[in-house]
């Protein structure tokens, strides 16, 4: 049914195309793209003389108190351009376009609209500027329509029977059907997205910026929105996108710049580099990659085994578990892919024991039943989790890292005797761990909060794997970590698969996935796909399972012989 | 709209709090209300500098002041550690002087029961029924909120009031002494039921020991346990605590439980100390005003016990001025009001700074 979706809105697409005549579907190579580009750029020296750059940032500076997130960073930005913004976690990307939108104000430093200097004050001024922003973390009522969304994100004032037209009329013309009915707590993540884009675009931006859209789409609904983006090119609109995916980036856009440590370190025209290139741009060093040692073909015996879970969800509008089957063994990762919200959360929590399940069989580590049994007794059982949320879950943000070492370490690193807290043993275990992963931070006093996501995510990872645990569960191991720790994370999750130990890891990102897993099912709607061999599948046959596409890809697996 | 100015204050955080500061704003908080407090002697007519001594100093004058002063500080200090164990972990138990009277009621009973026996057993099993009796009545609200999300807070105090009824029930009624006249008391107790006085020519009694006792075990369970652990990380991050494996549930328990106990402690030490028999009400506020103690102290034992002798300060100083200058009483509660007040106002002033105008103007602080 979702191929057919697609399917369906792609015709459309190229269909409004031809009748307005835009040269959308001559672009399907590169060469389309620069011949129609010149031809731009000709007619726009015939009619005036070279317009002004749609937005310039000239100096811009600011500071939070201890870090210098942008130093004198400029940029131009060209009407109908599709910009890169590349950098990575922490390079200073986010607080610029917040800048830009009016979030937040540069200390110091100039902002030219269409050639004039604006004052950028609020999210409000931006918008009547034309500058529409699309967020990575969404800012949608669950409970509310589409039309009520959209009509409370731009103060309408139209009647909201005449804005449902309107977002019915926008959204299919560029490729991003939508029924303003729908309540959005129904839509998918990638339907939520099309409403915060629709949100823009009925304001006619003539700047739009994009804060890592395809973070929560999969391959295929990405493809859609390249469609959408270029045709918003076409007409005119600039498009500031940021990610770091460099693939993406190469097919996508004409300019990019380089952010390292808040400075700009380089601009270049994205197709005529490697990913590589860009990527030694963005660290600034050699990039190394996680190798696996021994590939995982020495399977051992099933140390997590899942079989029919079912279980409702605690959250209002999350997602129910169906009848989940899974088993992880001795010396292999398995990787769990999927679009964020489609039950992964819901799946960490009934595993930790954060979530008991009714059926106790549902759920074996070790051969042992435990789905009664809460966190702590599936730790006694050997058992480790690195949650998803770093700070506020995995880690108290007020306490010392010597405190988060005894967060989980207190049962199997027998850090309390007789109830009391062996201050000596705690020492000495956050010691090892920050020694041991390299954490950087100056010392075991220091406050979680006070560390760096990936530092974090070291220490917490390290904490976790210095339990020497049988099982280890994984959900995020590298989201919005810095390269260098996010290889060092993979080589961690690698080694301890080599000595034995069962990985689960549950990630949105399938460049990790294809790196560090074995096996590899995918989650959606609350179900998961059954599991197959990394190396036997393909990028593609993952993204139509993200989609939903349970039936016809298990009919490959099938047709492979299994 | 773009360049209106605006002279609206806003708040500002400053990124973080100085750690020192954290300790030093009690300080700043007392002279903040000495000086309001002296101003408002003066607009009221009386001397200031003549008045803030009455009030602050001359209590402190005798031995018999001083005796007082450990006196009133001893119900407050018990039921504020409790208090402390609680907040501390986000249980919000607003509802001390109801288990204190429950405490009393209890401690009481007991007393009563025993009125014509003699024994060195009658004390401590009026303290053992006194700390009984805290727990039960901090037990109601425990399972309310672990059965049924009710809220503590309304739960603890709407209690409180229900706790001072049957007080007053039994103390109307069947508890009445015999021989007081119709008086709304109970009778005296015996000699065997009261606690001890430690020191000859005041009223210092052996629950001041309790409240020591309690200082030093409310500092041994935080700063020492593993059990003080998972109340303060329940406190300040529930989510880590569940993936730690923590039981919310057991952490207000824990904390009803113990704070219910104390209070319970100090309800049973009013009415078998200085009070000696039972009475429509035996506490002034103490339960209450446990709870700015407990803020005051910081949450923590050995603050809790500095603050406790300031509020203890506050009751007689209050009581000085109304004697010696012809002041309401209610500048005791006015005094109270203030301080935590003003601390609390320096607590947001430690963590944000105030500014005027528009955003951008400041940003290069």
């Amino acid at each position: 049914m979702q191929a057919v979706f697609y399917f369906s809105h792609v015709t459309t697409a190229s269909c409004d195309a031809c009748r307005q005549g835009s040269p959308s579907f001559s672009e399907k190579s590169r060469g389309g793209v620069r011949f129609f580009d010149l031809c731009r750029r000709f007619q726009r020296v015939q009619t005036d003389q070279l317009p002004p750059p749609r937005l310039q940032l000239r100096r811009i500076d600011k500071r939070f108190p201890g870090c210098h997130a942008n130093k004198a960073v400029s940029l131009t930005l060209q009407p109908g351009e599709i910009h890169a913004l590349l950098g990575e976690n922490g390079a200073g990307k986010s607080t610029l376009v917040k800048i830009v939108y009016g979030v937040q104000q540069a200390d110091s430093g100039e902002i030219l609209w269409d050639g004039q200097p604006v004052h950028i004050g609020s999210p409000a001024q931006a918008r009547a500027l034309g500058i529409g922003m699309v967020f990575q973390h969404f800012s949608l009522f669950e409970s509310l329509t589409v039309t009520e969304n959209i009509a409370l994100g731009i103060n309408a004032r139209e009647p909201l029977e005449d804005l449902a037209t309107r977002i019915a009329e926008v959204s299919q013309r560029y490729g991003l059907p939508l029924d303003p009915q729908r309540h959005v707590h129904d839509l998918s993540v990638g339907e939520r997205q099309r409403v915060e884009i629709t949100r823009c675009l009925l304001q006619n931006p003539r700047l739009l910026i994009m804060d890592e859209p395809t973070s929560v789409l999969t391959p295929q609904e990405a493809d859609t929105l390249f469609e959408t983006l270029r045709r918003l090119r076409d007409e005119g609109c600039t498009i500031l996108y940021i990610s770091h995916k460099l693939e993406e980036i190469r097919a996508l856009c004409s300019q990019a710049t380089v952010l390292r440590a808040g400075d700009v370190v380089g601009s270049c025209d994205p197709r005529e580099n490697s990913a590589r290139a860009l990527a030694q741009m963005m660290i600034g060093t050699e990039l190394k990659t996680a190798r696996s040692s021994i590939s995982g073909t020495r399977r051992g015996e099933a140390r997590l085994q899942v079989t029919n879970l079912s279980l409702g969800s605690l959250q209002p509008f999350g997602v129910d578990l169906k009848d989940i089957s899974l088993s992880v063994h001795s010396g292999e990762i398995v990787g769990i892919a999927g679009v964020a919200g489609n039950g992964q959360n819901e799946l960490m929590a009934a595993l930790s024991g954060e979530h008991r399940s009714a059926d106790h069989d549902a759920i074996h580590i070790n051969g042992q039943p435990v789905g009664r049994l809460g966190p702590k007794r599936r730790r006694d059982l050997g058992m480790g989790f690195v949650p998803e949320e770093r700070l506020g879950r995995g880690a108290v943000p007020d306490l010392s890292l010597a405190d988060n070492a005894l967060l989980s370490g207190y049962g199997r690193q027998a850090l309390v005797s007789r109830g009391l807290i062996s201050f000596r043993k705690v020492n000495a275990y956050a010691d090892r761990i920050i020694q041991a992963f390299n954490v950087r931070t100056h010392g075991r006093r220091a406050e979680a909060r006070s560390l760096s996501g990936g530092n974090l995510q070291k220490f917490i990872i390290g904490r976790e794997i210095l339990q020497k645990p049988k099982l280890l569960i994984c959900a995020q191991p590298t989201w919005g970590v810095d390269a260098g720790a996010a290889a060092q994370i993979h080589q961690a999750l690698l080694d301890l698969r080599d000595q034995g130990a069962a990985v689960l890891v549950v990630s949105q990102d399938l460049d990790e996935l294809f790196t560090i897993a074995d096996r590899i099912a995918v989650m959606c709607h609350g179900r998961l796909s059954s599991l197959r061999a990394a190396r036997e599948t393909t990028v593609e046959q993952v993204g139509l399972l993200m989609g939903g596409l349970f039936d016809s890809a298990d009919e490959w697996e099938d047709d492979h012989g299994a | 709209m773009a360049h209106k100015p605006s002279f609206m204050p806003r708040l500002e955080p400053r990124g973080h709090a100085s750690p020192s500061m954290v300790y030093l704003t009690p300080l700043l908080a007392l002279v903040v209300t000495l000086l309001a407090g002296g101003l408002l002697f003066q607009v009221l007519g009386f001397n200031a500098p003549e008045a803030l001594y009455t009030f602050f100093i001359s209590p402190l004058t005798t031995a018999y002041g001083l005796g007082e002063l450990v006196v009133k500080a001893t119900p407050l200090a018990l039921c504020a550690i409790g208090l402390a164990l609680g907040f501390r972990g986000n249980v919000w138990n607003i509802g001390a002087e109801g288990q204190l009277t429950f405490g009393a009621i209890f401690g009481g009973g007991v007393a009563l029961a025993c009125y014509d026996m003699e024994g060195w057993w009658i004390l401590p099993l009026m303290v053992v029924a006194g700390m009984v009796g805290g727990m039960l009545w901090g037990a109601i609200p425990a399972f309310l909120k672990t059965r049924f999300h009710a809220s503590e807070i309304l739960v603890s105090l709407m209690l409180t009031y229900v706790a001072t009824l049957i007080l007053s029930l039994l103390v109307h009624g069947p508890w009445r002494d015999p021989e007081g006249f119709n008086f709304p008391e109970s009778r005296i107790f015996s000699d065997s039921a009261l606690l001890p006085v430690l020191l000859a020519e005041t009223r210092l009694h052996f629950g001041a020991l309790f409240a020591l006792a309690a200082v030093v075990g409310g500092w041994f369970i935080i700063a020492r346990t593993f059990v003080g652990f998972q109340i303060k990380v329940m406190g300040l991050t529930p989510a880590a605590g569940g993936y730690a494996g923590f039981s919310q549930r057991k952490v207000v328990w824990l904390s009803f439980l113990v704070s219910g106990a104390l209070a319970g402690l100090a309800g049973v030490s009013e009415v078998a100390g200085p009070i000696g028999q039972l009475q429509p009400t035996v506490s002034p506020g103490y339960g209450f005003t446990a709870i700015i103690v407990a803020f005051l102290g910081r949450l923590h034992p050995v603050g809790i016990l500095l603050a406790a002798l300031l509020m203890a300060l506050s009751y007689l100083g209050g009581e000085a001025v109304q004697i010696g200058m012809g002041l309401p009483l209610a500048v005791t509660g006015v005094f109270q009001g203030m301080l935590l007040f003003f601390l609390l106002a320096s607590d947001v002033l430690i963590r944000y700074r105030v500014r005027f105008g528009r955003p951008q103007q400041e940003a290069k602080a």
